[in-house]
């Protein structure tokens, strides 16, 4: 299970790097949000899976041994809820840059740091 | 108990109460500026009682330790959440004057306050998984005050703050999930205690790819490229309060992290760091000697100015770890004196490209001082803060042997000192390019120069009388190494 659970991980952080890594805004942005999937499965993960033993450590034990255990899921819930809301975030913003922006293409948004074109001097900038 | 997490009460119910009189700007304001000055009273009076009782440690929930989450209030905590409350007041008070002040929003106060919580808690927090949470909420907030105004560039900056820093928090719950598999624990000193008994094999990947995230986080070369995107893009008093706290936010966990839960830190780990700092340090002055517009200059001066401080950690010794939380505290207090005098200069010559201003000498000698003031206390002129911060980095390099480390610091001390004078003299000194220009006759600038003569008076009392001062940060430096100050 744990091989399979690792195998699907390593796909989705993978996945998520090529689309991270792409020219399309909204390609690069699913990527992000995969990536974050696959680091939330992996705290998932890190607890052990098991779903049928109940997280209780015996009376003659001090740790628990079998079962999985529930700080990692208590954890990955805020996880996921902060990756949602950065998702939801990212997803309005990209609408809004292509909206003024007139293209998604990364390459093509320079506003914030235009490309130097003389190696001495940068350009003058119209905006204060 | 309820001072120690004042610093994240008292900014959390402010951005609630600014939340609930969102249709009167005027009592918004006034709740706002209230609620600084509530956590400047707080932050001041937990300083007073960590004076005296040293750390302060609170676990939340009843809860005992290591299970419940601990907020440990130590002299590095308190220092950096004053001086947060302070750059906080400082910020809201510029808000009532003209010069380059952010525009009007409503929900621009509940995020300033949201921003400086997250910062509270990080410096706060002795929890590992807590730490993640509150880089989160400060990345929130920040991208909120970021793409204010909504204008093309505003966002464009925002996109490229938020895909570089999303990567580092992604970098950093990844390593939080995997020392808690290896170790089992999340609090600060359950973990160092746990770290120590694994194996240095698994430990070394893990603590690095920490350290990574907290490099993104204080922006390090080669991960400060959202700095120099962004910083520009924001109107003077964010960008002073960004200045002051989000690089803070890395440089104090790094701290926390390589001192005070897993020494000694792994040497190869020390040795890149170390290159970083090096790299850091001469990418940015070189990157800030290229621009000339003023902001981007002081941003590229910032990351040169967070390899001092990743230098000074790299030393992993209480000299070095003294050294770097004096030059924070020098960094977060002149680096914002910079950016809002910068803003009165563009409020009264009409541009931040040095190359379209000029003539402000005659015209307006008091800001002349000040900004002199402020450069040449970054540049590290003695008896300004600057040299004592510089003064205990390269003493602890020649002491410790990193001859080639010292020498850098100096010589970047001295490009700093050539863009400094860059500044100067085409604001101040040359004849303004336009003949017909006249500094504007009314404006309401009262506020910003109270702001920036309160900054002013903290940097010249930190230079004039450091003594306090450097007990002060030894005394943190050897408490965070877990001796008795």
């Amino acid at each position: 299970m744990i091989w399979a659970v690792a195998l699907a991980l390593g796909i989705v952080i993978t996945a998520g790097t090529y689309l991270a890594l792409a020219r399309d805004l909204l390609r690069c942005l699913i990527g992000l949000a995969l990536i974050g999937n696959g680091v939330n499965l992996l705290l998932f993960t890190t607890g052990r899976l098991h779903s049928d033993v109940p997280p209780i450590i015996g009376a003659s034990a001090t740790t628990l041994v079998v079962a999985a255990n529930p700080l990692p899921q208590a954890l990955v819930l805020t996880a996921i809820v902060i990756s949602f809301a950065l998702l939801c975030f990212s997803l309005v913003l990209a609408v809004r840059l292509i909206q003024s922006a007139g293209s998604d293409d990364v390459e093509r948004l320079r506003s914030a740091e235009p490309p130097a074109g003389d190696a001495i001097k940068p350009a003058l900038e119209e905006a204060p | 108990m309820m001072l120690a997490i004042s610093p994240l009460l008292v900014p959390l119910a402010t951005a609630l109460l600014c939340t609930l009189t969102l249709s009167s700007p005027r009592l918004q304001r006034s709740v706002s500026l209230g609620g600084a000055l509530a956590l400047l009273v707080c932050a001041l009076a937990l300083l007073g009682r960590v004076l005296r009782l040293g750390i302060i440690s609170v676990a939340v929930g009843n809860w005992p330790l290591p299970f419940g989450i601990e907020f440990s209030v130590d002299r590095l905590g308190v220092s950096l959440v004053l001086m947060a409350a302070l750059m906080l007041t400082v910020t809201l008070v510029w808000q009532y004057s003209d010069a380059d002040a952010a525009p009007a929003s409503p929900v621009l106060h509940p995020l300033l306050h949201g921003l400086v919580a997250g910062a509270g808690g990080a410096f706060l927090t002795a929890d590992l998984f807590n730490l993640y949470v509150w880089f989160e909420v400060a990345l929130i907030c920040a991208l909120g005050l970021l793409v204010q105004g909504g204008a093309l560039r505003q966002l464009d900056a925002t996109l490229k703050y938020f895909a570089l820093n999303l990567f580092g928090t992604l970098l950093l719950l990844a390593a939080v999930a995997l020392l808690h598999a290896a170790t089992g624990h999340l609090n600060f000193t359950a973990l160092g205690e746990a770290a120590a008994r694994t194996d240095t094999a698994v430990m070394l990947p893990l603590i690095g790819m920490l350290l990574l995230a907290f490099l993104v986080k204080a922006a390090a070369f080669p991960f400060f490229a959202w700095l120099p995107a962004s910083y520009h893009a924001l109107p003077a008093p964010v960008v002073a309060l960004f200045s002051a706290l989000l690089g803070k936010i890395g440089i104090c966990a790094l701290i926390r992290t390589l001192s005070g839960i897993f020494p000694p830190a792994p040497a190869p780990l020390l040795t890149m760091l170390g290159w970083i700092a090096l790299l850091s340090m001469l990418t940015g002055v070189l990157g800030a000697a290229y621009h000339w517009d003023m902001r981007r200059i002081l941003a590229f001066h910032s990351i040169s100015q967070v390899g001092y401080m990743l230098l000074a950690i790299a030393l992993a010794s209480r000299a070095g770890d003294a050294a770097a939380i004096l030059f924070a505290l020098h960094h977060s207090l002149v680096k914002a004196g910079l950016f809002l005098s910068a803003a009165v200069i563009f409020r009264q010559a009409g541009h931040y490209d040095l190359r379209r201003i000029g003539g402000l000498y005659a015209a307006r000698p008091g800001l002349a001082a000040i900004f002199l003031l402020f450069a040449l206390a970054l540049v590290g002129i003695p008896p300004l803060s600057g040299f004592w911060g510089k003064y205990l980095i390269v003493r602890a390099s020649i002491v410790q042997g990193e001859y080639l480390w010292a020498g850098v610091a100096l010589l970047v001390g001295g490009l700093t000192f050539y863009s400094m004078m860059k500044i100067w003299l085409e604001a101040f000194w040359k004849p303004h390019p336009d003949r017909s220009w006249q500094p504007p006759a009314a404006s309401r600038l009262g506020p910003a120069y109270g702001g920036l003569g309160v900054l002013a008076l903290v940097a010249l009392w930190m230079g004039f009388f450091p003594e306090q001062l450097m007990v002060f940060v030894a005394d943190a430096a050897t408490s965070l190494h877990g001796g008795a100050p």
